[in-house]
């Protein structure tokens, strides 16, 4: 390497102060980034990989000490002062964060905002600053940017916002751009575009990048280099290709074989399915459905202000079998669900459960229809109450619907469906907060199997867990499947797992079935438009296939456009 | 008080658990020297009003005529009233009412107000607008207002100022629950609940009650603070319990004469048993929020 590096931590160590102790989180963290060079910093939750991100721009909080170096274009930021800290803040080194939509301002407007950022660090008068950030808006390709620059950050959409973030991390041309998961928050195909925006900005004015991230398809799409982080430590670290199809480090090697792959053509992997999955796939004409949506529409509000969340959609789920609902936020896929758990009343259609309409079965009957679902919803914090043991999360179904179940009974049960989801029995006295997110979902699992259901309807069920804990949830629910029986209703935005884990999936666009069919044919071969771009936007983790996919994808954009 | 919730038909360990949480809870609160402090204040102060007669016996019920007015001495440590009365024996036997008073009324005020808050929540739509609306109006119209009108119809005894306290501060504490049971209701485990079949009845006895079991003994602390300042204030008036019965504020009410003429010790003894067992009161009630605001971690 020719050039001076940009950003060159030696030896950075970071360390918490808190109630229990003192807590170090990152230890001996060696890296630098070239100018015009992107720097992939992924790891799991709790690695450490923000804090590296915090420490490099000297923002870590009160409680945090940092030891060691890290320079910025020459500056050594580890023990600066608060006013030379701010200095290089926004001008030399600037960051774009997670979440677009806390990282603006909601009272101002956008282009104040950028313009705001300008004037901090430039001596130009207000009418300069507007015009260059109209400019700003313009390069990340913010449509009619002399309108848009009035708006307030509601008005834009989260890919929009995000586009914002940018804009006002690159006003002065920094040298350096910190990005903490810039995509986390964002659909695939609008993650796809501002992974595009990116790349192009750091190529064009030969800032260096560092981009915190887990997503390995990300890195594979974006990175030049690689450092994996575990525990705090750098465990290895190298070009992209080399990390990502040739890793070296054991953890590299696991995290790697965790991440669930899109198959994008030929014959994709046995999903470890039921035994009925081969009826299932032929459609299984004759048996009645285990829960039918027919022509389901639901609307939220009333008059001009009514959000149409679905409008007329049809979705069968057969026993045995798992059909994974997919889609962008907003496509109602969610709420497809919940009707389908009679959480939400439709406005028009018809729900049946087990043959029985939902609407008509009354009392009793509507008591007895509900005891064979299971639910397993997303944040694995919320879903269990913190006041409650482990056993007694698990039991709440039985003492909702086994009132008469002996307590000595009642405590097998729950050994027992701790032994399937492949959690110790020791647990179930702990506190929900006691566990990992991986075991929590788990209990939520032995909740939702307690009582033995014929429908699980799960929710998103490992997109706020790390891949290798997502791996384990999955196996675990796919085993239990096979043994159990049950039909599975698998709502997810990640294609690549509903791939691996669905015989049929259901597509949803904007409250309506886009398509729908068995994995292999839909996933594989999509007929409509809408799938097929949803499908080229998700990132493979293996840079060259990467490459080409991203190719081809600006090839039929541009295509279309033309 | 986790405990006592969970404690009814729970299979499994759940006492363990309550323990656990309600454990952590007791060392950040014992983190807090104000709250502790307090706590010890609040202990002393009941402990002076309810055991102290027994030690230090005075006649609360006859008028002494000849003791009447004299300073502090050996034989009455704070000295006597107008009527004779040992002004240190009556402070505690006001402090009696004052407690008693406070307490039960503050607690009626979270009761009601916690009902009332959590069916609102719980339930939405417009009853929720309409019980609030309801609220609304309650706080528009100055408690003191309401208070003056009522005693001038009758003569409360102490259940009847209890009551009439209670009844005025429910509203905000209302308000709390209510916000409290919005939040709680939408939980994904209360949603998981509803889904699988679980009555109205067991998601709010299980799941919202237990868990806004913090906020509202939070509530309830600053409530009882609340109702003792508001019983001092209303025998100020010469609304409260009426002579020979007294508490802290007919005792300053009483006073109040007197103190332009010297006899400091009828008025500031009363005026710092308020001001201590308030801010106690109002210390406990912060080191609890503190010490509750771990949950769900």
């Amino acid at each position: 390497m020719t050039t001076e590096p940009i950003l060159r931590t030696s030896d950075l160590g970071v360390s918490f102060s808190t109630e229990s102790g003192t807590v170090s989180a990152v230890r001996g963290v060696s890296l630098t980034v070239a100018p015009g060079e992107t720097l992939a910093l992924v790891g799991e939750s709790g690695s450490g990989k923000s804090t590296v991100a915090l420490a490099a721009m000297g923002l870590l909080s009160g409680n945090a000490t940092a030891t060691g170096s890290a320079e910025v274009a020459g500056h050594q930021v580890v023990g600066a002062s608060e006013p030379s800290l701010r200095a290089l803040r926004g001008s030399t080194v600037s960051m774009v964060f997670q979440e677009p939509a806390t990282a603006l301002d909601p009272l101002t407007r956008v282009g104040a905002q950028i313009a705001e950022v300008i004037r901090n660090h430039r001596t130009v008068t207000a009418a300069q600053a507007a015009t260059e950030a109209v400019d700003l808006l313009r390069r990340v390709g913010i449509p009619s940017p002399e309108q848009r620059a009035r708006s307030f950050p509601f008005q834009l959409s989260g890919g929009q916002r995000q586009r914002v973030v940018i804009a006002m991390a690159i006003a002065n041309s920094p040298k350096l751009l910190i990005a903490d998961e810039p995509t986390t928050a964002l659909d695939v195909t609008v993650q796809a575009e501002i992974l595009e925006l990116l790349r192009k900005l750091a190529v064009d004015t030969g800032t260096g990048v560092l981009l915190v991230t887990h997503n390995m398809g990300v890195v594979a799409d974006f990175a030049d280099r690689v450092a994996v982080m575990l525990q705090g430590e750098i465990v290895e670290n190298g070009g992209v290709e080399d990390v990502l199809l040739r890793p070296e480090h054991e953890y590299t090697k696991r995290l790697l074989a965790a991440v669930p792959r899109l198959d994008v053509a030929g014959d994709r992997p046995a999903a470890p399915v039921g035994a009925g999955s081969a009826d299932a796939a032929a459609g299984r004409p004759g048996a009645a459905p285990v829960v039918d949506l027919r022509a389901v529409s639901v609307t939220f509000g009333r008059g001009a202000r009514a959000v149409h969340a679905l409008q007329g959609i049809d979705i069968a789920v057969h026993a045995g079998e798992t059909v994974g609902l997919v889609g962008e936020s907003g496509s109602g896929k969610s709420t497809a669900a919940r009707v389908a758990l009679g959480l939400i009343k439709p406005t028009s259609g018809t729900v049946s459960l087990f043959g029985q309409d939902l609407r008509s079965a009354k009392g009793r009957d509507r008591r007895a229809l509900r005891s064979g679902i299971g639910v397993v919803l997303q944040d694995p914090v919320a879903s269990l109450d913190a006041r409650m043991s482990v056993a007694e999360c698990i039991a709440e179904p039985l003492a909702v619907h086994r009132r008469g179940m002996s307590s000595a009974d009642r405590r097998r049960r729950i050994d027992e469906v701790l032994d399937a989801v492949r959690l110790p029995r020791t647990l179930a006295s702990r506190a929900p907060r006691e566990l990992s997110g991986g075991q929590r979902q788990r209990v939520s699992l032995a909740r939702a199997l307690v009582l033995e259901p014929r429908l699980l309807v799960a929710d998103e069920p490992t997109s706020a867990l790390d891949v290798s804990v997502q791996e384990t949830v999955l196996e675990v629910l796919g085993e239990l499947q096979d043994d159990l029986g049950f039909a599975c209703l698998f709502v997810s935005h990640d294609l690549a797992v509903v791939q691996h884990f669905a015989e049929r999936v259901v597509v949803m666009r904007q409250g309506v079935v886009e398509e729908q069919g068995t994995t292999g044919t839909t996933l594989l071969h999509p007929t409509t438009d809408y799938t097929r771009r949803l499908l080229a936007a998700v990132p493979v983790p293996d840079p060259v296939l990467q490459r080409q996919r991203r190719t081809e994808r600006l090839a039929s954009l541009a295509a279309v456009t033309a | 008080m986790s405990a006592v919730q969970l404690a009814p038909e729970a299979p499994g360990a759940p006492v363990t658990v309550a323990a656990t949480g309600f454990r952590l809870a007791a060392r950040r609160f014992r983190g807090n020297t104000l709250a502790v402090i307090g706590l010890a204040v609040i202990v002393v102060i009941v402990l002076f009003c309810f055991v102290g007669p027994l030690l230090y016996p005075t006649d609360q019920t006859h008028t002494l005529l000849e003791q009447a007015n004299q300073g502090p001495s050996a034989a009455h440590w704070l000295g006597t009233d107008a009527v004779g009365h040992d002004v240190l024996g009556r402070l505690m036997y006001g402090g009696k009412v004052s407690l008693m008073v406070g307490i039960a009324a503050g607690v009626l005020a979270t009761v009601v107000g916690t009902l009332w808050g959590s069916v609102a929540g719980y339930v939405g739509g417009w009853v929720d607008a309409l019980m609030m609306r309801v609220v609304d109006a309650g706080i528009a119209i100055p408690a003191l207002f309401i208070l003056l009108v009522i005693s001038a119809i009758t003569t409360p005894g102490v259940a009847g100022l209890i009551l009439i306290l209670g009844l005025v501060s429910w509203l905000v504490p209302s308000r709390l629950i209510r916000a409290e049971t919005l939040t709680l209701k939408n939980r994904d485990y209360v949603l998981t609940l509803r889904a699988i079949g679980g009555s109205h009845a067991r998601a709010i006895g299980k799941h919202l009650l237990p868990n806004s079991v913090s906020t509202i003994v939070v509530a309830a602390t600053f409530q009882v603070a609340d109702a003792i300042l508001l019983v001092a204030y209303v025998s100020y008036l010469g609304l409260g319990v009426q002579p020979p019965a007294t508490d802290w504020g007919g005792m300053l009410s009483a006073g109040l004469t007197a103190a332009y003429s010297g006899r400091w010790w009828l008025i500031v003894p009363p005026g710092l048993a308020v001001i201590l067992i308030v801010c106690a009161f109002n210390a406990v009630g912060d080191g609890l929020r503190d010490a509750f605001d771990v949950r769900g971690r």
